[in-house]
């Protein structure tokens, strides 16, 4: 093995990254602090030993005794969490294999099923375009799912890419309206957007804060019921933008809201009034907010409507 | 009459995009691995060159990658545009692609049939 590769296995952020799991659930870590705790206890015993026991020898078996005792259960506890990180790990690239993979016959599907709505090849009657139509809305929602599924498992593989820029937050948001507007105005659901004051650029990967505001901005929508109103603000308080974005829709039961930021989760009353969403969007949003050195938090009230804020530092 | 080479080895994709630039008026050569876009891209003399190169990453025999630099490397295919059509989403892919020579990189899940249609006009009126 060559003394780079060596050196790598000593490096602990790295082999715990790998795993995707928090520092005290990682194997190395923990074989590390147990480690400490077997020398400490150790000097410990030995000490105590020499104060109380005259016997040499009995103070040398208490030390050994009690050493061999903490070694065992240091191997049981790191060999259970090494199970559980391997687990985790194959799980996350499995994830991401099986995505990737996934995305090729669904793009197929897509420009197939493009290509037969556009009536290039044949003509095509409006019952079976409606049938075309529900092919297409499907394939969509299978996209839409394997991308979620292959963004966390990049965040969690700590591999998720941030190509950072200058941007106008403002701007994107403005161009994220344009383009939720028909779907707003289909869903009857009026969108306003305050700015206050000037809005300075931030350095940031434009395409993960994308995610972040489409992220946002849909679920506002999609959770308002019947007819109802999402509000807007950006501005800058002091070394930070703050962007909020309020709804009246459905909001979240207090019991859920701890849950909120979740992988999977999704409250009992999102689910009544929409039965399809991985519960994957919030997730993605808080890792992004997170990785760009900024903070993100959320109130709500069941039947009221909720508010999702965040901040993120100005360049 | 334009020429478009297109490098891609999922046969459902060559027929559905290969039909609809045939119907655009574009003349289509299929590859469905790197070693026969090669061929086709560079073809013997009296061969008709193409005018763009839409490019697969991910292929048999000779990756995408490989396929871009010895595009770039030989005089005869350097100038052709290449767009990549890929689902390979990574920066470093793309930044990869780039540097290679790649006039454009498009991620096949991102985009609809027209919109990589109106990307191939605009690239072949430039």
């Amino acid at each position: 093995m060559e003394s780079k590769e060596i050196l790598a296995q000593f490096n602990l952020s790295a082999q715990c990254k790998k795993y995707g799991l928090s520092l005290w659930q990682c194997p190395q870590f923990l074989f590390l602090i147990m480690g400490i705790i077997i020398i400490g206890s150790t000097l410990a015993a030995y000490a105590i030993g020499n104060q109380y026991v005259e016997d040499p020898l009995v103070v040398a078996l208490i030390v050994i005794f009690i050493t061999a005792i903490l070694f065992i259960i240091s191997t049981i506890i790191t060999r259970s969490f090494e199970r559980l990180a391997e687990a985790n790990r194959m799980k996350t690239e499995f994830i991401s294999v099986v995505s990737h993979q996934l995305h090729s016959p669904l793009t197929n599907l897509k420009w197939v099923t493009e290509f037969l709505i556009s009536g290039r090849i044949f003509p095509v009657s409006k019952k079976q375009l409606e049938y075309l139509e529900i092919l297409k809305e499907n394939n969509e929602r299978m996209e839409e799912l394997i991308s979620d599924l292959l963004v966390v498992s990049r965040i969690e593989q700590g591999k998720l890419p941030f190509k950072k820029k200058k941007i106008f937050l403002k701007e994107l948001i403005e161009d994220k309206i344009k383009k939720m507007r028909p779907f707003a105005e289909a869903s009857n659901v009026e969108i306003e957007f305050q700015t206050k004051g000037v809005i300075p650029q931030i350095f940031i990967d434009s395409f993960q804060i994308e995610l972040v505001i489409d992220n946002l901005l849909d679920n506002a929508i999609r959770y308002i019921k019947d007819k109802g109103k999402v509000e807007i603000k950006l501005e800058k308080n002091d070394k930070n933008l703050y962007f909020k974005i309020k709804d009246n829709g459905v909001g979240v039961p207090r019991g859920d809201q701890k849950y909120i930021f979740q992988k999977f989760f999704r409250s009992e009353n999102a689910m009544k009034h929409r039965t399809d969403g991985s519960g994957l969007g919030l997730y993605i949003v808080k890792s992004i907010i997170e990785k760009s050195k900024g903070k993100i938090g959320f109130k709500s009230e069941e039947n009221k409507g909720s508010t999702f804020w965040f901040t993120l530092p100005i360049i | 009459m334009k020429t478009i080479l297109f490098i891609e080895d999922e046969s459902a994709l060559q027929k559905t995009l290969g039909e609809v630039l045939k119907q655009e008026g574009y003349e289509v050569l299929s590859a469905l691995d790197g070693e026969i876009g090669l061929k086709l891209a560079d073809p013997p003399a009296g061969g008709k060159k193409p005018d763009l190169i839409l490019l697969d990453l991910i292929l048999p025999k000779i990756n995408g990658f490989e396929i871009l630099k010895k595009l770039k490397d030989n005089e005869e295919t350097k100038e052709i545009p290449v767009i990549v059509l890929t689902n390979l989403e990574g920066v470093g892919d793309v930044d990869k692609a780039i540097e290679l020579g790649a006039k454009t990189y498009l991620v096949k899940a991102q985009y609809s049939l027209e919109e990589v249609l109106e990307k191939i006009r605009k690239t072949l009126s430039e």
